[in-house]
This record gives C-alpha cells, sequence and structure tokens, in this order.
C-alpha cells in the first residue's frame, strides 16, 4: 500500500487540482501525481481524481471539450480495470459529459454561482465511498459551482434507484437538482461523481473533516 | 524617418483629453509635432489614471516606509515581508467607469487587471476582496448594476480559482449614476526574487506573452479619466472583455517562467496596454525598448498601429528575458496554449521605438511620456464648505425626546420601540447581510481561508504554499480588510478617513492579526471643483495622519477621479467621496484567529472603548436610516487609544483567552450585539449603566474605538488576572468593561435595570438575511 499513488488530473483551467493535492498528501498522507491531461499512460497511478475547476474555460459546456482530451480518451481501460475515479464538480461535469455517469449538470435554478456549505444524506453504500462503517448518515460539504443542477430522464432516474447509484443527496436542494441527487456512482461502485468539494473538508483549520472518508477511500480496493 | 500623417489637432485632443498647454510641453519634449499615434501614447500616459496628473502632490504625503514594507509605491504592487521568509504582494484597484457602462465585464477585467499585478511580481494570487458602492436598490437600474457586477467578479474570480475572501458594500444615491467596483487582490511570493519592471540587459529579447491584441478597451484610460455622461454608452467600446480561462493559465505559466530566473523583467499590460508598458519598462530600467508590431499577436485585421498601442485587451504581459533562453520560455507558454512571441529588443538609446509594416510608426524619448508628467496644481480651501460648518452644528439634542422607551421618528413620523429601530437598521441593504452576494463568490478554493465569509471582522487566510504538503507544521496566516464608511468622510473628509485606517486596522485586530500596512483606492469626484478638490485633499492628509500614528505605511493604490454623473439635464451628482483603504495584518499561528459570532452559552460579553474617541449619533446609520437625516460631525478617533485598544485586545486573543471579537461600527452596540448573535444563532443578555447621554446614545451611537468581544467560562480567571496585570498601562480614558453574557435564543438588553429590548435571534436572521435577497 505503501505505493499507492493517486493520479490528480491538470486540465488547462483546473484549479482544484493542488487542493485535492493538499487533501491528500498534507491531511491523509496518501501519495499524488499530477497527469497533464495531454497524457494518456495511466499505468502508474492506482486511482484518479478529476478535480474541479474551469477545464479549458469550460466554454460551450462544462466538461464538454475535456471529454475529448488524450486522458479521458484513455480513462475507459482504467475503469474498466476496476480503478477508482472521483470526479468532484467539474470533475463530475467531465464524467457525465463523457458518459462515464448517466445524466448531464446544467445550469443551478437561480443561475447564479453557489457557495456554500450542505447538509448531504449519505444514501448508498456502493463503492463505499462515504460510510466508513461509523453512524454518520450526514455530512456536511461545501459546494461551489454555477452548473451542479443533476438532470436525467425519468428511466435512467429508475435505474438509479433500483441499483443503488444514487450516492448522496443535498437535504436542501440549492440548485434544483433531480430528486435532489449530490452524487451518483456507477454500476461497479468504482467511480463516483458528486458537485460537492470533499477535498474543502479534509481539514480543522478551514472547516470539517467530513470529506476525509471520500478521499481514504481512493485506496480501497 | 517618422511617419507623419495630418490630422485635426482640436479633435485629436479632445479625444485624448489633452490640453494645448500638454501639446507644446509635447512639442518641446519631441523637439517636433507627434504625430497621432504619438499623440495617443501620451493622452494616456498623462492621463489620471497612469501618472497621477491631479493627485500626485497630495500622495507625497503618505508614510512608505516602514520595518516590514519591501516594496513601496511605484512598481506594479507593493510588497511586505510577513516573517518566515514569506512576502506578500497587495493592491486595490478600481474599474469604476468600466462597470457603469458594462458592469459585467467591468467588474470582471477588474478582477483580472489587480490578479496580473499581483503575479507580475512572481506571486501566486491567494485572495481577493471587493469594495463596492451603488445606488439605493429601490430603483431597479441600481438592482441591475450590483447584479451585474456581482456577476462578473464571479465569473472571473470563480475561474482563475483564486477565493474572493471578503468585501464591504455600501448604498447611496449619490453612486446612481457611478457606481464604484474596486477589486484588491494579494498574493504569496513563490520567487526567490521579486520580479521587478525594470527593462535590463541591451539587446536582450522584450516577450510578448498571453492573449493576443484586438481592439477593445482603446484609449480606457484616458476614458477612466474623465467623467460620466449621457452619452457614455456610447464608449462601450473602451471596456474590455475579459477571459478568466486564459488568465488562469497566464498565471501557471508565468509562475513557472519566473522561477527559471530566465525573466529579467516583467510588466503587464492593463492600462494604455503596449504604450505603458515598454515605456515603464525602458523608463525604470533607464534604458529604451523597439518594438515591431507585425509581430504583436492580433485578433482582427488591419489594426492600425494606434490601435495596438492603445489596445487594452486583457490577459497579455511584456517581458525582457535572457536571449539564450528563449526557445524554453517560449514552449512553457505553448503547453499552456498562450501566445508568446519575440515583439523587440532592448536598445541602449532612451527611447520607445515602434514600427509597423516596415516604418517608424513612434519614436519617443522615454524621459518624454513618463518623466515629469504634467501636474494640474488645484488650489486647496482652506476652511471647510459653509453648508458643512453649517452640518457640523448638528447635536443630539435636536432629536425628538425619548418617550416610554418610545422614539419617534423624523423620517417616518410616528413612534418605534428599540426593538422595532433594531430590527428596521438590520433589513437595511447597508447593515443587512451580504450573503446573497458573497455566495456567488468561490471564498473556498486553494483550501486556506480559515472563516466563511461574514463570520469575521477581517478574511484570514493560511500561508501555505500551493506545494507545501507538510501538515504538521504551524502555519502562519494574513488578515485583510477593505473598509471605508463614506457617509462619514462626505461629512468631514479627514476624520472620515482617519476612521477609515482605523476601522480597516480594528477589524484586522479583531481577528487577531497585527495590521502592517495599506493600499487604498481614492475614488473622488471632479478634482476641478474646489469642493470634491478639498474632499480629496482632506481624505489624503487623515489617511497619512492615521497610517503614521497606527504604523500601517502605505505601499500603493490607485486614484479614481471624476466619478460624478450627468443626468439628461446637465445636472452633475458627485459620489460620495470614497477612500477605500485595504489593510493587511498579519498573525504568526493562524490556529488563533477567532471569528465574530459567540461560541458557548453563557460566555461573558465585555465591551472595550475609548472616551476620547468620540461616541455619538451624529453622522450615524441610525441618523440616517432611522431619523432621514446626514447630518452632524463625524466622531473624531483618538489615534493612540484606539491602537492601544486594539494591541491589548489582540494580546488577548493570542494567549487564546478571547473567544470572539467584533467592532462597533454601522448602527452602534446594538446592531454589533445583534451581528454576533445572528452568527451564532445565540442570544445575550446585557446590562448597560446609564450615563449622561441619552438612551439611543448608547445603543446606536458610532466611533469611540469600541469593540465587543467574550471569554469562555474556562478563561474567566485567566482573563481577570491578564487584566489586572495590565492594569497599570490602560491610559485612563480607555475602558475596558464586562456587559453580559451569551445566552439562548434572545437580545435581552437592560438600561440601569429596566428592560429595553427582548427580541428572539431567529426574528433578527430573518431581517438581517432576507433584505438584500429580497431585491432580486
Amino acid at each position: 500500500m505503501d505505493n499507492f499513488t493517486v493520479g490528480v488530473v491538470v486540465f488547462p483551467g483546473s484549479n482544484c487540482d493542488r487542493d485535492v493535492s493538499w487533501a491528500l498528501e498534507g491531511c491523509l498522507d496518501i501519495r499524488t501525481k499530477y497527469l497533464w491531461h495531454e497524457s494518456s499512460d495511466l499505468s502508474d497511478v492506482d486511482a484518479i481524481v478529476l478535480p474541479g475547476g474551469f477545464s479549458y474555460g469550460d466554454y460551450l459546456r462544462c466538461g464538454a471539450i475535456a471529454r475529448f482530451s488524450p486522458l479521458i480518451n484513455s480513462l475507459d481501460n482504467f475503469v474498466k480495470s476496476g480503478r477508482r475515479v472521483l470526479g468532484i464538480c467539474n470533475g463530475f461535469q467531465i464524467l457525465t459529459e463523457s458518459g462515464f455517469l448517466p445524466g448531464a449538470l446544467t445550469a443551478n435554478k437561480n443561475l447564479n454561482f453557489i457557495c456554500d456549505d450542505v447538509e448531504l444524506d449519505i444514501v448508498s453504500s456502493k463503492g463505499g465511498w462515504f460510510n466508513d462503517g461509523g453512524e454518520k448518515q450526514t455530512i456536511k460539504l461545501p459546494i461551489a459551482h454555477g452548473e451542479g443542477r443533476y438532470h436525467c430522464d425519468s428511466d435512467t432516474l429508475k435505474k438509479l434507484l433500483d441499483n443503488e447509484l444514487i450516492a448522496l443527496r443535498y437535504k436542501n436542494n440549492p440548485n434544483g437538482s433531480s430528486f435532489d441527487i449530490a452524487g451518483i456512482t456507477n454500476e461497479k461502485g468504482n467511480v463516483l461523481g458528486l458537485m460537492p468539494h470533499p477535498e474543502r473538508a479534509c481539514d480543522e483549520t478551514i472547516g470539517g473533516t467530513d470529506g476525509v472518508v471520500t478521499l481514504k477511500s481512493l485506496i480501497l480496493k | 524617418m517618422i511617419n507623419q500623417e495630418n490630422y485635426d489637432l482640436n479633435e485629436a485632443l479632445k479625444v485624448e483629453n489633452l490640453t494645448i498647454n500638454d501639446y507644446e510641453e509635447i512639442c518641446k519634449r519631441l523637439k517636433r509635432k507627434p504625430n497621432r499615434t504619438e499623440l495617443g501614447m501620451f493622452g494616456v500616459m498623462w492621463s489620471e489614471h497612469c501618472c497621477y496628473r491631479n493627485s500626485k502632490p497630495l500622495l507625497s504625503k503618505f508614510p512608505t516606509k516602514g520595518k516590514n514594507v519591501l516594496v513601496g509605491p511605484g512598481e506594479n504592487a507593493g510588497v511586505i515581508d510577513v516573517g518566515n521568509n514569506q512576502k506578500l504582494v497587495f493592491k486595490i484597484e478600481s474599474h469604476n467607469h468600466p462597470s457603469a457602462i458594462e458592469p459585467f465585464q467591468g467588474a470582471a477585467t477588474g478582477v483580472g487587471g489587480i490578479l496580473r499585478d499581483i503575479f507580475t511580481m512572481g506571486a501566486r494570487p491567494i485572495a481577493v476582496l471587493n469594495s463596492l458602492r451603488f445606488g439605493n436598490l429601490d430603483k431597479s437600474s441600481n438592482v441591475d448594476l450590483l447584479r451585474g457586477v456581482v456577476s462578473g467578479i464571479a465569473h472571473y474570480g470563480n475561474c482563475v480559482g483564486v477565493p474572493t475572501v471578503g468585501g464591504e458594500i455600501d448604498f447611496d444615491d449619490s453612486y446612481s449614476g457611478n457606481p464604484l467596483v474596486n477589486v484588491m487582490a494579494l498574493g504569496l511570493l513563490e520567487t526567490n526574487e521579486i520580479v521587478c519592471s525594470g527593462a535590463k540587459n541591451i539587446g536582450s529579447p522584450v516577450l510578448y506573452v498571453g492573449n493576443t491584441t484586438g481592439r477593445d478597451g482603446v484609449g480606457g484610460a484616458s476614458f477612466a479619466s474623465s467623467e460620466l455622461t449621457t452619452t457614455s454608452l456610447d464608449d462601450r467600446p473602451a471596456v474590455q472583455v475579459g477571459d478568466p480561462f486564459i488568465e488562469k493559465s497566464l498565471i501557471e505559466a508565468c509562475l513557472e517562467a519566473f522561477k527559471t530566473g530566465d525573466v529579467i523583467a516583467a510588466q503587464d499590460m492593463g492600462a494604455a496596454g503596449l504604450t505603458c508598458s515598454s515605456a515603464e519598462m525602458a523608463a525604470n530600467g533607464n534604458l529604451g525598448i523597439s518594438i515591431d508590431l507585425d509581430l504583436v499577436p492580433s485578433r482582427e485585421d488591419e489594426m492600425s498601429p494606434y490601435q495596438y498601442l492603445l489596445s487594452e485587451s486583457q490577459e497579455r504581459m511584456l517581458f525582457v528575458v535572457k536571449e539564450d533562453k528563449i526557445n524554453d520560455l517560449i514552449k512553457k507558454f505553448n503547453k499552456w496554449g498562450l501566445y508568446a512571441n519575440v515583439i523587440g529588443q532592448v536598445i541602449a538609446t532612451n527611447e520607445v521605438i515602434i514600427s509597423h509594416k516596415g516604418q517608424i510608426v513612434a519614436k519617443i524619448p522615454t524621459s518624454a511620456l513618463s518623466d515629469d508628467t504634467p501636474v494640474n496644481f488645484h488650489n486647496v480651501i482652506d476652511t471647510p464648505p459653509d453648508y458643512l460648518l453649517k452640518k457640523w452644528e448638528w447635536k443630539e439634542s435636536d432629536l425628538p425626546a425619548i418617550y416610554e422607551q418610545k422614539i419617534f421618528s423624523l423620517k417616518e413620523n410616528k413612534n418605534f420601540s428599540y426593538s422595532e429601530i433594531i430590527l428596521k437598521l438590520l433589513s437595511n441593504p447597508s447593515i443587512a447581510s451580504k450573503r446573497w452576494i458573497y455566495k456567488q463568490y468561490d471564498s473556498q478554493v486553494q483550501s486556506n481561508t480559515v472563516f466563511k465569509p461574514g463570520k469575521s471582522d477581517a478574511a484570514v487566510i493560511r500561508l501555505r504554499e500551493q506545494n507545501n504538503k507538510n501538515k504538521n507544521k504551524v502555519f502562519s496566516g494574513i488578515a485583510a480588510s477593505v473598509d471605508c464608511n463614506s457617509r462619514w468622510v462626505s461629512l468631514d473628509p479627514f476624520r472620515g478617513a482617519i476612521a477609515a485606517v482605523a476601522e480597516s486596522a480594528r477589524n484586522v485586530s479583531c481577528v487577531g492579526a497585527e495590521p502592517v500596512a495599506i493600499t487604498n483606492n481614492l475614488n473622488f469626484s471632479s478634482p476641478e471643483n474646489e469642493i470634491g478638490y478639498w474632499q480629496l485633499s482632506s481624505s489624503c492628509n487623515g489617511i497619512a495622519q492615521a497610517c503614521e500614528a497606527l504604523e500601517t505605511p502605505v505601499t500603493g493604490g490607485n486614484v479614481s477621479l471624476y466619478n460624478e454623473s450627468k443626468n439628461k439635464d446637465n445636472v452633475i451628482t458627485p459620489i460620495n467621496p470614497t477612500p477605500v483603504i485595504g489593510m493587511v495584518g498579519s498573525i504568526n499561528n493562524v490556529e488563533k484567529a477567532i471569528s465574530s459570532e459567540w461560541k458557548n452559552i453563557d460566555d461573558e460579553i465585555w465591551l472595550i472603548g475609548s472616551t476620547k474617541s468620540d461616541t455619538t449619533i451624529a453622522a450615524s446609520s441610525y441618523l440616517e436610516y432611522f431619523h432621514g437625516e446626514i447630518t452632524g460631525r463625524p466622531p473624531k478617533i483618538d489615534l493612540v487609544d484606539e491602537k492601544f485598544c486594539q494591541n491589548f485586545l489582540r494580546n488577548a486573543i493570542l494567549k487564546s483567552l478571547v473567544v470572539s471579537s467584533h467592532d462597533i461600527s454601522d448602527g452602534g452596540l446594538a446592531i454589533a450585539l445583534a451581528e454576533s448573535c445572528i452568527l451564532s444563532s445565540k442570544g445575550a443578555t446585557i446590562e448597560l449603566t446609564r450615563d449622561l447621554n441619552r438612551d439611543d446614545n448608547l445603543l446606536f451611537a458610532e466611533g469611540g474605538s469600541r469593540i465587543i468581544f467574550s471569554i469562555s467560562k474556562i478563561n474567566e480567571n485567566e482573563w481577570l488576572n491578564y487584566l489586572k496585570e495590565n492594569q497599570i498601562k490602560i491610559p485612563s480614558s480607555v475602558f475596558v468593561k464586562k456587559i453580559g453574557r451569551v445566552s439562548n435564543e434572545t437580545l435581552k438588553i437592560k438600561i440601569q435595570d429596566k428592560d429595553i429590548c427582548n427580541i428572539r435571534v431567529e426574528e433578527l436572521s430573518e431581517k438581517f438575511n432576507n433584505s438584500i435577497s429580497g431585491y432580486f
């Protein structure tokens, strides 16, 4: 486990890449490595985080350009191998744009960017991303996004529900997301996308440690 | 041979905002007539925005040196030593006129511009604050302006990944046609050496990096240096368009480039674009620069030399670099998808030489552009204007007598209880929660923001370099606050300016940090009007005096004049004079910093303040918002006591004796108490003793260098010991007294054992939180 390395992807416009790296290395002692968006060699990382930010400026649509990057193109095999991928905020948007997760993220209902702390219900234990066996069923994490309103058609929603793919739901829906969805996993459970920022809650000095379990679970098999 | 085309001189001078005297001076300096392009270059370089032609004599009064100041005024931004070998770069700048006519892009590029000033020096931007002024929100155009400005700041700041951590906003009708948008940025130096702007090494290549040059923002600096009129909307092309994505990439590429040590000098292209940056690099290095415009990456065809030189297209920088490292540097920029073109070189003669299509289109001695720039001297009136002298006669006894704990509002012609007045003040947009605004700003990115916005008197940032992953270290921190009570400045520019410096320092002290230095943004009306100039001059005197006394030197700033608007009937409305102070302070252990909300039930609530600093209803928020009167002379602040109170409290905070602290400002003691209740969802039981003043003075008076703070139960003895040990040092004019305890659910205030206010915190919050958001 000592050599376990989490790849943190850097697109031009990513701006939470260093925060993720600080949370993992500084707070949790997990080794990280930056992966430049043009690289397609993922052989020396054991898990991947797609961090928040505005990849390629997020012009056109959030995540719409990032999905064509060499790195995302090589992600398919990585996911199929069962290794873990965590998409936070813009990372979640990229995962839906590139089809690793269903649905889409659209502009917040009030059309404004929202930066706030939100209460979240842990809905599913799939992939073990949230529950470390403790009692905690509700966590508080920061959000910061302009386009975080999760949307999907009713068939997809049914599939999400039937397969327990909804990981997190807002207690007080801030952005108009369908079914209060804040985060979902793929069927296998090794890919998680969420709008809240667990990396901003791994450190008491800046407000809370409710994000620790999620980042720590990157090293789960 | 220099290209000399004919042009209409009068028309050209008008466009460039130059006088005929300026023109004669230019001819003298060039020893010939300038061509049209050269005249344009002089126009921007000699504007107030670039050379402070009206304010220069006043700015020279500011103290600019201090033990922690590494770089003072003159460079792109100020630099201070914050200990542990860390250097903090900071500056404030305005984007008022662009925001008036195009609020979204005006505000967005305001953020972009000030960030470039920071990273040009080798620092990574770590925080942004803003100070905003708008007309009252009952007018829909002001609501639209606020919405546009806030989304512009959010758009740029959020995307570029720099947290917006604090700010202030105030509403007054004088800003209706001319809102103020001031942005302060702070950065932490990541290079060993501060990157300066002076060109060095003759023959070194001049490298242009960043975005392309277009026609946007041509003449922006001249435009910013004249008043707004009904036709100003036609100047919309003078407003630049920003691209925060390019800026983010530019930050990364520049910092990578600076770390190699291969960049000899750097200057961002801000106001006056290529003209200003090349002239300043040449002048600061005492050398010359030659530039070939054909090598400049452009986004539009057929641009004229004039347009190239005066374009204010965003996200561009000019470097002087080591010749043998040029390819490595270009590669770094290309990796981030940015242009990097060699467009000229450093030359031995002290001239800026510009060529275009094989012809020299401008050839100006650098000294002609930037040395001894013209100064407009104005006469300063020696007594305050009559209308103010009259207002200063106002006294508290002019208010209606208090009858059965009810006060008659002169504004609404009816009686109100104290509780009703508190709720009324809390829902005034200038006092109410600014949550609707700061919720749109990413305040957390970079993972160093210690308190959420609105929770503390000053923003607190942990100083952790982005690549530092050592958690076991004790991190130091910095605090920052922007402040200006523009009502006070309008009623007494000297006292008001002193108060602005004192308040910003007090805010920084309230979190536990030591005030170190300031940057300032002087927003005033036309200096050609004698009252406008008197306001500017008196404010500068006040700032100078306060900064001297509080030992917080001025490291730079920005002057924005001609802030006034003209309506259809040609009636001119000048803004309230608004000298915004951006204070920074440092704290050795960031874990010691405290916020302003109550912490535990039963904690003691204390008050510190000075009787030498006036505590008065004159010029207060209560007088304006409850009685509808903007009058009276604002409080005089005793700077010696002010400093004592701040030091005394700060030392107690650093000993971990104090768990919350909040300065008393708009709305007085009652509002400060209410705010600490709202932020904590806890109540307070307060007992006050009646003095010679009216009860509304006890509750709502402002001034007095006062701060409320709370002591946790477990620290009570230690606190009393600290107080006793220091008793002898406390001046007789300073009081430190217990006024109550933190409680559940309600804010109760007694005066002489009589209940005068009893409000549930829920009700306070409801008024406080739903005021501004109600307009959208």
